[in-house]
């Protein structure tokens, strides 16, 4: 072959590509089982969900959806929430919201378990985070279309690999704000916690994470939000739900259909936005109430515990 | 007759990660703290201390911000690991104990206070006051009412429910010692308690504090940065300056006799007039004629001068038994005043 000096990078000198392409095929050819296994709690959690809130009855699901944002956050949330799934509702895009839905639950489920625990070891060793810290950069940064091909040949189409594609992408929010959080919290605190005896254990589950929680929902909240802007991407790799109603309509340029789906999607996040913030709002922000002392639980558990106390 | 409750013998830390050479060289070259950091990169928090506090005692360990204090307090309960020394306490050698038996003397015996009252927001006041109790598993109904005991001691009755940040600065402190009290332990740890306040409100505390200090007889070890306070809270004082004891002894000791410039320093606005001994200022009689005014040992220096107003006849100081040790003129007064 001749080098033809003038375009020089023209050549490929370094076979990335095919590097990638090979090690892909072997571990397609190989050790395909394992992302098969993987899949299967995905799978369960995912058809959980699905299965509940497209199989239940439409106002049964949009009032419980009204009484976990009451609880959450009041009233006025609980009207911000119960307006855009009207909304939504109203356009016709109750069946796919409830799939997105179903798949943005699944997913913040799993960043949730995987992340937390992540960010809570990224928190008590510096050397775990200086290695997590750029794989986390690498999982944010690459577009990701690129991770579409590989997730497809190892786990398949579908929902779930939808919901694994959504995973890998969302995760790192909720690890970093979990380090954040936990870190961030005084030091004479957790000293505090010591000196009374208490154990590592102890110290995280009594001082650390609730100190920390506010932090770690702000993370939770940013893994949704971004979870829920992967639903048109992942509708490549043929996931149903809101996404696919903008995808569809893209390609048969279908300018009302990708709209109902775009306003869906706007909806959704609108509602899972406030609801999910207003989780994160501290206790003392509340002025000290218990959850169970305000909204629905409220209702019934103010009656009774005045009950109890006359009982007394 | 002498009963330690907590003894320190040739304590050393230093932080960072060359700690063991380091102290090796402060050993063999003397070197001062900055020359610790410049070589070795590590920081020199305690250098060769030695002390013991006696059982209900307050010990006052006071020195200037950086010198040491705070980390020298968490060697007793070995929130900080020290690089070599020993360290009883109890009768136990706290520097060899494992993690669970660490973690039942810091729950049962020692009881701690911080600077700034490192109250949990999250919890309750009883909550906050029960923590050492919860993590020992005791029943609910036990840490209530252990809680509530503690808060009632510190007079907040009445607060359990209520949470730290609706509590004055204070009364947030009260909080900081129910929760110290609240195991019944033996020692207490106070690290700087009341720097933080204002100085009305410090007075009160230190009042509450001292009353209650002599009710319960805790063994107390007592850091402040001034010197005032320590002199308040009686017993001993340890001066320290980086790193080191520079001086032990009784407030009055401390004042009259400061052991270099730095505690000279700090003693030079101290009023000595509740300190200072009849003895400490008195003269041998040395043949003298023994005067018929008299003044027992172990008088202040205010009797002194009480006894001056009415006239300026020399005093003879008598003992216990009735003999007369020394005497003291108007002249020894006025200069054990001016110090
Ligand atoms: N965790 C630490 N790491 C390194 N140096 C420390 C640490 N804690 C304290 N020091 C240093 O040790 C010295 C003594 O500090 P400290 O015990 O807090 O003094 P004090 O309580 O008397 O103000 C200071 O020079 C301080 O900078
Ligand atoms: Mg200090």
């Amino acid at each position: 072959m001749k080098t033809d000096l003038y375009n020089i990078f023209d050549t490929e000198w370094v076979p990335v590509g095919d590097w990638i392409e090979a090690t892909l095929k072997y571990v397609v050819e190989n050790i395909r089982y394992i992302f098969q296994a993987i899949k299967v709690p995905f799978d369960l959690v995912l058809r959980g969900f699905e299965g509940a809130l497209t199989g239940a009855p439409d106002l049964l699901i949009y009032a419980i959806i009204l009484l976990v944002a009451w609880q959450a956050g009041g009233r006025r949330i609980a009207l911000i929430a119960g307006a855009s799934m009207l909304a939504i509702g109203l356009m016709g895009a109750w069946e796919p919201a409830m799939t997105s839905l179903s798949i943005v639950l699944t997913c913040v489920i799993f960043c949730a378990l995987i992340g937390i625990p992540l960010g809570i070891y990224a928190a008590r060793s510096d050397r775990f985070w200086l290695i997590l810290r750029p794989i986390l950069d690498l999982m944010q940064t690459i577009p990701s279309f690129v991770y579409l091909v590989p997730v497809v040949m190892l786990f398949s189409i579908g929902n779930v690999s939808g919901v694994i594609v959504t995973f890998i992408y969302a995760l790192p929010p909720v690890v970093r704000l979990t380090n954040l959080g936990i870190r961030q919290v005084r030091p004479d605190m957790v000293e505090a916690a010591r000196a009374f005896g208490a154990s590592r254990r102890q110290t995280l589950l009594k001082i650390e994470l609730p100190l920390a929680a506010p932090t770690i929902m702000a993370g939770l909240n940013q893994t949704i939000m971004m979870a829920l802007a992967m639903s048109v991407v992942s509708s490549m790799i043929s996931v149903t739900g809101l996404g696919q109603m903008v995808l569809r309509g893209i390609g048969r340029l279908d300018m009302g259909i990708a709209t109902v789906g775009g306003l869906g999607i706007v909806c959704l996040a609108v509602m899972i936005d406030r609801v999910s913030q207003s989780f994160g709002v501290s206790a003392r922000d509340r002025g000290h109430r218990k959850w169970y002392e305000t909204g629905p639980v409220g209702a019934f558990y103010r009656p009774l515990a005045k009950f109890r106390h006359a009982a007394k | 007759m002498s009963d330690p409750q907590i003894e320190c013998r040739a304590l050393w830390k230093i932080y960072g990660k060359r700690q063991v050479e380091a102290m090796r060289a402060v050993q063999e070259r003397s070197l001062s703290k900055e020359e610790v950091r410049d070589e070795y990169g590590c920081v020199l928090g305690v250098r060769n201390v030695s002390f013991s506090v006696e059982r209900g005692e307050i010990f006052c360990i006071m020195g200037l911000s950086g010198s040491g204090k705070s980390t020298l307090v968490r060697h007793i309960n070995r929130l900080i690991d020290p690089t070599s020394g020993e360290i009883h306490v109890a009768g136990a050698r706290v520097d060899r104990m494992g993690e669970t038996e660490l973690r039942q003397l810091r729950a049962e015996k020692i009881g701690m206070v911080f600077q700034h009252m490192a109250l949990w927001p999250h919890r309750t006041l009883a909550e906050n006051a029960a923590f050492g109790l919860e993590v020992r598993d005791l029943s609910p109904p036990k840490r209530r009412a252990a809680a509530e005991k503690a808060l009632a001691a510190m007079g907040l009755e009445g607060w359990a429910d209520h949470y730290p940040d609706q509590l004055s600065g204070g009364m947030q402190q009260r909080v900081g010692l129910a929760r110290a009290l609240a195991a019944d332990p033996e020692i207490l740890l106070m690290d700087e308690p009341f720097s933080a306040l204002d100085p009305l409100i410090r007075r009160q505390l230190q009042d509450q504090f001292l009353d209650l200090s002599t009710k319960l007889k805790k063994t107390t070890v007592f850091i402040t940065h001034d010197l005032d306070e320590a002199i308040r809270m009686g017993g001993h004082i340890a001066i320290m300056n980086d790193g080191e004891i520079v001086q032990i002894g009784t407030p009055e000791e401390i004042v009259t006799r400061p052991s270099d410039d730095y505690v000279r320093e700090f003693v030079k606005g101290i009023s000595r007039i509740g300190l200072v001994r009849a003895e400490t200022i008195m003269t041998p009689l040395d043949g003298r004629q023994a005067t018929p005014k008299t003044i027992s040992t172990g008088s202040r220096l205010d009797a002194v001068i009480d006894l001056f107003l009415s006239d300026q006849q020399p005093l003879t100081v008598i003992d216990p038994l009735g003999s007369a040790v020394g005497q003291i003129t108007i002249t020894d007064a006025l200069r054990a005043l001016r110090g």
